[in-house]
């Protein structure tokens, strides 16, 4: 009697917890529709305190179409007013006004800061979707910022190089699938060189995005960039010659 | 007396011409390896005073703690008020404000499009301002190999082999990449007046100097000061004052407890050379020392070797009824005379040869490699007024010395065995 009894309750709760527990590539797959964008005009500032305790506040507008295109200009102070970065698949461009040069960005450059903020220029172009880059595990449940979330360690799939980020641990909305906090890895999984968190989000139509973004160099000597998206539109039509390096000098 | 032995020693060139020579030749060795070995030390300290650390340096205390990354966003604030204050109240120094910085050297083509890319580094200093000392100390006009120095701000000077690396020219324009104080990527486009030749390795393969004002403005320093250094108006490097500058400044204006107060660090520490120091100052003794101790033996050899060559002659006048006493003093005062006659001549041989090493110097640029040592690739020796006398310690008292002790025997011999000695 009490084997049937046991063998009964494990019928019923086995396919619940596997209802209530999305595998994690279902969750990924969420995410990239929640943070991918097919295109995009967005505009932002971003808030950086530097080591001094010095704020810096660098607004900018950009556009993105697909997952490897992408400009952004910024737009103040005017030190930087007229400096454009363009995201052509891998490479990446960037103008100023002052030197009137389009310099290419590569290699150990990809990974240096923009403007002195907690961002690289990885982070700043990123737009690719997390299923197509990672494999993923459920590896937990935990509450952030009172949103209960999923627990994901993510790994870099075979194959793939040129990924800023080897690891990152998500801890994603269960509701909006959006990942409210990272912790992002070198390769051998243990050295933590970035922090990332949502701290707020803003409905747009049907869709949950991220309002205001902190990032934390764990490297870096500063206190924190805070990245506020300001405005944002999808599914705008934007002209594909402004996504050309001829483009950038106007 | 004196004549006689004049006559003696000129007539026999056993008692003078050999000797002088070996007296001079050991003197002269004696001075050149001296002013040599002064002449490398002090340009090692001379160029680390030069291009990096000044006799004192200020910064802010952060900076001082990350200046091998050169952290410009630590730098000391209200430079040009520190300038004054330092102007005013250490008269003593010559005060001159840089600024280290490193970036990409992007060289481009017609098209504006990048040609050639290369790390280097750029210190800016005070090329145009009415009271600037920086272009006599850093002597830029003897090294130019091509164009000018710099006329006009936005003008920069660029290592040789740098330049030749990247394909450039005086004349032409190239864009560094690099980060501002706040950390934005910035790109600034320099116009290369002219091409020099620093003779330090390290700063011919990756340095170009720019105009302070550039670099502050480029870097968006505002009136920030990364770097002061402080040069004594009329000596080289003396530590113990140093020190003592260093000790006063940073009791009166330093606060332990503010990362952004101003530090002065004496030379020898700001540049980590204060082992070296020891070591170098222990060493260019001891090696001096070698110097004139194995001279002095083969000086002190020489004076015995004259006085033993002439034991039978000794013998003689011994036997014709000389004293022992005058003798013994003819020898020395001999031996005084072909020692100073040696030591005069090797002084001036040697002041001569050091002052060619010193004016012309001798070139191992080919030798060094890819040294990173701020060490020139050209080494003169240096005159001090030490080599004028160095030379009258083994020439002089070795020779003395041997004649003295060999012309002891003198006393030992029996006046009546003498003739014995000379028939045999």
């Amino acid at each position: 009697m009490r084997n049937l009894l046991t063998s009964f309750l494990l019928l019923v709760a086995i396919p619940g917890f596997l209802m209530a527990q999305p595998d994690a590539e279902e969750i990924l797959r969420k995410i990239d529709k929640q943070m991918v964008t097919e295109s995009a005009e967005a505009t932002a500032t971003m808030v950086i305190t530097n080591r001094r305790g010095r704020e810096t506040r660098i607004t900018s507008r950009s556009w993105s179409k697909g997952e490897n295109t992408s400009l952004v200009e910024y737009l103040s102070p005017a030190r930087e007013k007229g400096v454009k970065m363009l995201r052509l698949e891998d490479v990446l461009w960037m103008y100023t006004p002052q030197a009137d040069r389009v310099i290419q960005i590569s290699g150990h450059m990809l990974r240096q800061s923009v403007s002195g903020s907690d961002l690289s220029y990885e982070d700043m172009v990123d737009n690719g979707k997390l299923l197509d880059l990672y494999d993923a595990a459920v590896v937990g449940e935990d509450v952030f910022m009172d949103r209960p979330c999923y627990v994901l360690r993510l790994r870099v799939k075979e194959g793939v190089e040129d990924v800023a980020y080897a690891q990152r641990k998500v801890w994603v909305d269960k509701k909006r699938y959006l990942p409210l906090k990272e912790e992002r890895y070198a390769k051998n999984g243990t050295t933590l060189l970035k922090n990332f968190e949502i701290r707020s989000v803003m409905k747009i139509d049907d869709r949950w995005y991220p309002k205001e973004m902190y990032f934390k160099d764990v490297m870096a000597k500063g206190q924190g960039t805070l990245y506020i998206i300001d405005d944002i539109k999808f599914g705008v039509n934007i002209p594909e010659y402004m996504f050309t390096k001829a483009a950038l000098r106007e | 007396m004196f004549r006689f032995l004049m006559k003696g020693m000129l007539r026999d060139r056993h008692r003078s011409l050999l000797p002088s020579i070996v007296v001079a030749m050991g003197v002269m060795l004696t001075v050149f390896m001296f002013t040599y070995m002064k002449g490398i030390f002090d340009d090692f300290f001379n160029n680390a005073a030069m291009y990096d650390s000044g006799h004192v340096k200020i910064t802010s205390r952060a900076y001082y703690e990350e200046k091998d990354v050169l952290p410009n966003d630590l730098a000391l604030e209200d430079g040009p008020g520190m300038m004054a204050m330092l102007r005013s109240e250490y008269p003593q120094l010559n005060w001159s404000e840089r600024v280290k910085f490193g970036g990409l050297l992007d060289a481009f083509d017609e098209n504006r499009e990048t040609r050639a890319q290369v790390g280097a580094g750029g210190i800016g200093i005070d090329f145009f301002g009415a009271d600037t000392a920086e272009r006599n100390r850093w002597n830029l006009g003897a090294g130019l190999q091509e164009g000018t120095l710099p006329q006009k701000p936005g003008d920069i000077i660029m290592g040789k082999t740098l330049a030749s690396q990247m394909d450039l020219k005086a004349g032409d324009d190239v864009t560094l990449i690099s980060s501002t104080v706040n950390g934005s990527m910035v790109l600034n486009n320099f116009h290369i007046s002219g091409i020099i030749y620093f003779g330090t390795p390290p700063m011919d393969k990756s340095m170009f100097l720019a105009d302070i004002n550039d670099v502050k403005s480029m870097l968006d320093m505002g009136d920030w000061s990364s770097e002061i250094l402080g040069y004594f108006n009329t000596s080289n490097y003396k530590d113990l004052v140093a020190i003592a500058l260093a000790t006063e400044f940073n009791a009166v204006r330093s606060d332990p407890n503010d990362r952004f107060s101003p530090q002065m660090t004496p030379m020898l520490d700001d540049a980590g050379l204060r082992d070296y120091f020891g070591y170098a100052s222990k060493a260019g003794s001891i090696m001096s020392f070698i110097m004139i101790f194995a001279m002095g033996i083969v000086l002190w050899n020489t004076g015995l070797m004259g006085a033993i060559r002439r034991y039978g002659e000794m013998g003689l006048r011994l036997a014709v009824g000389e004293s022992k006493g005058h003798v013994y003093r003819s020898l020395i005062i001999e031996s005084l005379g072909v020692a100073l006659m040696g030591t005069i001549i090797g002084t001036i041989f040697g002041l001569g040869f050091s002052y060619w090493l010193q004016e012309v110097g001798f070139d191992i640029g080919s030798m060094m490699g890819d040294s990173q040592m701020l060490i020139p690739t050209i080494i003169r020796a240096r005159i001090t007024p030490t080599a004028f006398y160095i030379g009258f310690f083994p020439g002089v008292f070795a020779t003395l010395l041997g004649a003295a002790l060999s012309g002891l025997r003198i006393f030992k011999r029996d006046t009546a065995s003498l003739f014995k000695e000379l028939e045999s």
